[in-house]
C-alpha cells in the first residue's frame, strides 16, 4: 500500500490545496498519470502520482488546504499493471519535486484537457456569471486557475450599438441588428445600416413587376428639399460675392491614354485606372506649382492651403451634390489615388462620408465628362478660389509636328476668383496640368 | 429721434435696438397704463440706447429713471402691476437682476397663486443677456435658465428684428409677469421687419431654416451662428434644421420633437454654462419624448465653465461658436 | 454560361451598381452607361463586379462591347464555357 501526498511543488511551498481528484476510489492508476489538481500560492499544478496500483481511498475532499507531505490517497499497488511504455513521451520535468522522489515522465496537455477546468474553478465561475471559455488561463497547460476566474471581468460581452432609432428600425422590419455592421461613430449601427439591410433582404420576386412606363432612373425630385435649398444658398453666395474669371484649354491626352492603357494591361479590374485619376492627380500637382489657386479667401484676403484637399464634385444619384475631400491628392501615388477616389465616390453616394472629408477642400474639381458634355464652367465653392472643369475624352483632330492626326483629348476649364488671382495666373495653372499630363509617368 | 418707416419703395432695414423701440413706442401710444422704468432709460436714453427719445416724447411721468437698486425698482413695477398699471421694467443686465430675484421669484412668481387667484402680477420685465462685446465677467453671463426654472413666469428671447419688434405687445397683454431677455450682441444686428406681421404669438419656437440630417435647437444671440454655421454645413451637403425657441418658458416642446423627428439628430446651442442649463432640460425632453427618433446621441454646444473673460481670444474661445457649432453638427451626422 | 444566365447576370450586376436604376427598362441595345448615368467610376465597379461573377479578365480592350446589354451577353456568353 502507497500514500498519495501532498507534494513539494517549490523551495517554499509549505501548503497546498487540493483542488480536484481526477480519480476516483476503485480506479486503476499508472506511475506518472495525473491524479489530482492542486493550488499553490503561485499558480493551479496537475500532479501525478508516483506509484503504480488501485486507488482504494480518497483521504481529502477538494477544497481542503493541506501541509506539504499530507497523505491524500492510498493505492493499494498489489495490483499494478504493467508499466506504461513512457519514453516515446516528451519529458516534462515535475516542478522542484521532493528529493525522495524520482521525476516522472509528464505528458504534454491534449486540446480537450486544457479546456478542462476544475470544479472549484466552474464553482467560482459559475457564482460569478462568468463564461470559462472566455477566460484565459495562466495556469500550466493554459488551464484557468482560481486567481484567473477571480480576476476575470464580470461585464457581460460588449452591448451591441445601435441608435434608438435603428433599434426600433430594426424590430419593425424585422432586421436582426447581430448581423449588422454600423457605420456611425464607433461602429454605431445606424437607421441608414438597418434601412439598408432591409432592402438587401428583400426578396426580388416580392417586388412587384411595374409597366415599362417606369423610369430607368430614380427621378431627380425624390432627393431631400433641404439639399436641394443647401446648394441653391451655396451656389447663389458665390455668384453674388465672387467675381469669377473663366478659362479653357484643350489638353492632348494621346500620351496619357497610351500609357494607362499600357499600364491597365494584365492588371486585374480592381486594379486598373480610369482617365478621371489621371487627370486630378494632374491638377492635384498643378495647384501645388500655382498655389494662388489653392486655399481660401478669408476676411478679404487670399489664405493660401498648406496641402492640396481636393473637393470632388460628386452628383448624387438621387439628385444633387457633394464635394467631399481627397487629402494629399498631391503627394499619393496614382494607384492609392485611384483607390482613394474609388473609396470616396462609393462613400459619397452611399452618404458615409467621413467628417474629415467634408470639411475644407482647398480646390473642387468638377467632371462631368462621364455624362458627354465637352467643357464645364463651374460655380467656385465658398471660399475656395477656383474650381476645375473637367471635360469628356473625345477623339479629336489635332496637329502635331504640322499633320493632322486624331488624338484623345480633354477640356479643362478653370473658374477662378479675380480678387485672389488673374487671369495670367490661372493661365499658368492650366498650361501646368497640360504639361504634366504629357509626361504620365511622372504623374 | 425715431425712424418713421417711410411709405415709398422697399422698407429699410431696422435694427433690433430700433425695433425694441418701436415696441415701446407702440405700446405707450396704445395703452397709458404703460410707463417704462430702469436705471438711466430716460435722460441717457438707456444703457444699450433702447429708449433713446422716448423721454422727450412721452414725458417724466412714463419714462422713469430709477436709482441703482433692482430689488427696489423691480418691486415697485411689481406693486404698479398688482395697481393696475403695466409697467415695463428695465434690467441693466442679467448679471443685476440677481439682486431682484428675491422680487421676482417670491413676489411676481407667486402671488397669483398664494393670493389664490386674486392677485395677478401683469408686469414686463426686460434685460440684457450674454457675452461677445468684452464687458466682463458681470456684464456677460447667460442666467436666463435660470429663469426658465421657475414657474409663474413667461420668459422670451427675442432673437429677429420682428420678435423685438412685436414680442413686447404680447408680453403686455399676457396677465402674467414675463421677462424679455435681448443679447446684447443683436443690439446692433440689422433685419428687414417683415410689413405682414401685425402680431407673434409667445407659445411657438420657429423653425428659421428648414433642414434634413440635423436639428440645430437654440435661442438668441446664439441664433445668427447657428444660421451662419448651417450655411458653412450646407456647403458641406449636410442640411441643418435651425429652430429658434422664442420662448424659453413655457418651451414649445411639440415644435422641438417634430424637428427631432424629420432628422433623427438634435445639437442644442446654448450660451450658458452646460451644467444645469437650458440644453440639459431640452436634451432630457428629447431624450424622454422622441428617445426612439433617435440616430445619434444629443449634442450641446455651451460656453466653457468659466466665469466669461474679458480678453476678447478668451472671450471668444469660451463662447459657441460657428466653428464649434459645425464641428458638433457634423460629429452628429458622422 | 449561356446567352439567358449571362443576360440576367448583367442585370443583377447593374442593379448593384447603379442603386435606384431598373435595368429591366433597359432595351437590349441601349447604351446603359449613358441612360443610368454611369461615370467612369460605376462602370469600372460594373467590370469589376462582371469579372467577379463570371472569372473573365475583361480587358479594358473589351471595355466599348460591354455598353449594351446584348453586347454584355454575348460577350460573356462567348467567352465562357458553355454551362
Amino acid at each position: 500500500m502507497a500514500e498519495f501526498t501532498m507534494p513539494s511543488l517549490g523551495a517554499d511551498m509549505e501548503e497546498g490545496t487540493l483542488v480536484e481528484w481526477l480519480v476516483s476510489p476503485g480506479e486503476t492508476v499508472t506511475k506518472g498519470d495525473v491524479v489530482a489538481v492542486v493550488e499553490t500560492a503561485k499558480s493551479t499544478i496537475e500532479v501525478e502520482c508516483f506509484d503504480s496500483g488501485t486507488i482504494s481511498a480518497l483521504l481529502v475532499e477538494p477544497g481542503t488546504t493541506v501541509p506539504v507531505g499530507t497523505p491524500m490517497a492510498s493505492i493499494d499497488s498489489a495490483v499494478a499493471p504493467p508499466a506504461r511504455p513512457a519514453a516515446k513521451q516528451p519529458v516534462t520535468p515535475a516542478p522542484a519535486p521532493p528529493p525522495d522522489l524520482q521525476p516522472v515522465p509528464g505528458r504534454p496537455l491534449t486540446r480537450t484537457e486544457r479546456a478542462v477546468s476544475t470544479p472549484l474553478v466552474r464553482h467560482l465561475a459559475e457564482e460569478k456569471g462568468i463564461d470559462l471559455s472566455t477566460v484565459h488561463g495562466s495556469g500550466r497547460g493554459g488551464r484557468i486557475t482560481r486567481s484567473d476566474v477571480e480576476h476575470a471581468p464580470t461585464e457581460p460581452p460588449p452591448r451591441l450599438r445601435a441608435s434608438p432609432l435603428a433599434r426600433r428600425l430594426a424590430q419593425s422590419m424585422g432586421v436582426d441588428l447581430g448581423g449588422l455592421r454600423g457605420t456611425g461613430r464607433n461602429g454605431t449601427i445606424r437607421a441608414d445600416d438597418v434601412r439598408a439591410a432591409a432592402v438587401d433582404h428583400l426578396p426580388r420576386e416580392a417586388e412587384p413587376r411595374e409597366p415599362v412606363e417606369k423610369p430607368v432612373l430614380a427621378s431627380p425630385a425624390e432627393s431631400a428639399p433641404g439639399a436641394r435649398a443647401a446648394i441653391a444658398a451655396l451656389m447663389t453666395r458665390a455668384k453674388r460675392e465672387i467675381p469669377h474669371y473663366y478659362l479653357s484649354t484643350k489638353v492632348d491626352l494621346a500620351a496619357a491614354m497610351a500609357w494607362m492603357r499600357d499600364q491597365n494591361t494584365g492588371r486585374p479590374v480592381a486594379q486598373r485606372l480610369v482617365p478621371v485619376a489621371l487627370l486630378l492627380k494632374a491638377v492635384a500637382l498643378a495647384a501645388r506649382q500655382v498655389p494662388e489657386l489653392n486655399g481660401h479667401w478669408k476676411d478679404d484676403a487670399f489664405v493660401p492651403a498648406n496641402g492640396v484637399r481636393l473637393g470632388i464634385a460628386v452628383s448624387l444619384r438621387g439628385g444633387g451634390l457633394t464635394a467631399p475631400a481627397l487629402a494629399d491628392a498631391d503627394t499619393m501615388p496614382l494607384p492609392e489615388l485611384m483607390a482613394a477616389l474609388r473609396d470616396l465616390v462609393s462613400r459619397a453616394r452611399g452618404g458615409r462620408l467621413r467628417a474629415s472629408e467634408t470639411t475644407d477642400p482647398t480646390l473642387t474639381v468638377t467632371n462631368l465628362g462621364d455624362q458627354g458634355v465637352e467643357a464645364v464652367f463651374g460655380v467656385i465653392y465658398p471660399p475656395q478660389v477656383a474650381l476645375v472643369g473637367l471635360g469628356r475624352v473625345i477623339e479629336q483632330p489635332v496637329a502635331v509636328n504640322g499633320m493632322l492626326t486624331v488624338h484623345p483629348t480633354v477640356t479643362a476649364t478653370l473658374s477662378a476668383d479675380h480678387r485672389a488671382s488673374d487671369g495670367a495666373t490661372g493661365a499658368r495653372f492650366l498650361t501646368a496640368i497640360e504639361r504634366l499630363l504629357q509626361r504620365p509617368e511622372d504623374l | 429721434m425715431s425712424t418713421r418707416r417711410s411709405s415709398a419703395g422697399a422698407p429699410p432695414p431696422t435694427t433690433y435696438r430700433e425695433a425694441l423701440r418701436e415696441g415701446l413706442r407702440e405700446a405707450m401710444h396704445e395703452d397709458e397704463r404703460v410707463f417704462l422704468m430702469g436705471e438711466d432709460v430716460g435722460n441717457y436714453g438707456g444703457c444699450f440706447g433702447v429708449s433713446l427719445g422716448l423721454l422727450e416724447e412721452f414725458g417724466p411721468e412714463r419714462i422713469r429713471d430709477t436709482p441703482l437698486s433692482e430689488s427696489g425698482f423691480v418691486g415697485a413695477g411689481i406693486g404698479a402691476a398688482l395697481g393696475g398699471m403695466r409697467p415695463v421694467v428695465e434690467i441693466m443686465t442679467v448679471n443685476f437682476s440677481l439682486l431682484a430675484m428675491d422680487q421676482i421669484l417670491n413676489n411676481a412668481a407667486t402671488l397669483l397663486h398664494m393670493s389664490g387667484g386674486q392677485l395677478g402680477v401683469p408686469v414686463v420685465i426686460r434685460m440684457t443677456t450674454g457675452a461677445g462685446r468684452q464687458l466682463g465677467a458681470q456684464h456677460s453671463h447667460s442666467l436666463e435658465g435660470w429663469y426658465a426654472h421657475i414657474p409663474g413666469i413667461r420668459v422670451l428671447a427675442p432673437a429677429t428684428v420682428d420678435d423685438a419688434r412685436h414680442m413686447l405687445a404680447a408680453a403686455l397683454a399676457d396677465p402674467d409677469p414675463v421677462l424679455i431677455f435681448e443679447h446684447g450682441s443683436l443690439y446692433n444686428a440689422e433685419g428687414v421687419l417683415d410689413g405682414t406681421i401685425e402680431a407673434v404669438d409667445l407659445d411657438t419656437a420657429a423653425v428659421r431654416r428648414p433642414g434634413t440630417d440635423v436639428s440645430v435647437i437654440t435661442y438668441g444671440g446664439s441664433l445668427p451662428k447657428a444660421m451662419a454655421a448651417a450655411d458653412v454645413l450646407a456647403g458641406e451637403g449636410i442640411s441643418a434644421e435651425v429652430v429658434d425657441l422664442r420662448t424659453l418658458r413655457p418651451l414649445d416642446d411639440a415644435t422641438i420633437m417634430a424637428s427631432v423627428c424629420r432628422t433623427h439628430r438634435a445639437v442644442i446651442i446654448d450660451e450658458a454654462w452646460r451644467s444645469g442649463s437650458l440644453a440639459a432640460e431640452i436634451s432630457s425632453r428629447i431624450t424622454e419624448q422622441a428617445f426612439y427618433e433617435l440616430d445619434a446621441p444629443v449634442e450641446r454646444v455651451c460656453s466653457a465653465e468659466v466665469p466669461i473673460p474679458y480678453a476678447r481670444q478668451l472671450e471668444e474661445a469660451a463662447l459657441p461658436q460657428v466653428a464649434t457649432i459645425a464641428d458638433a453638427v457634423r460629429r452628429t451626422v458622422s | 454560361m449561356n446567352r439567358d444566365a449571362a443576360l440576367e447576370l448583367i442585370k443583377e450586376v447593374l442593379a448593384d451598381v447603379v442603386p435606384g436604376a431598373d435595368p429591366t427598362a433597359l432595351s437590349p441595345e441601349e447604351n446603359f452607361r449613358d441612360t443610368l448615368e454611369m461615370d467612369s467610376l460605376d462602370f469600372l465597379n460594373l467590370v469589376e463586379a462582371l469579372s467577379g461573377r463570371t472569372g473573365l479578365p475583361l480587358p479594358e480592350a473589351d471595355y466599348p462591347s460591354l455598353n449594351t446589354l446584348n453586347g454584355c451577353a454575348d460577350y460573356i456568353a462567348s467567352h465562357t464555357s458553355p454551362a
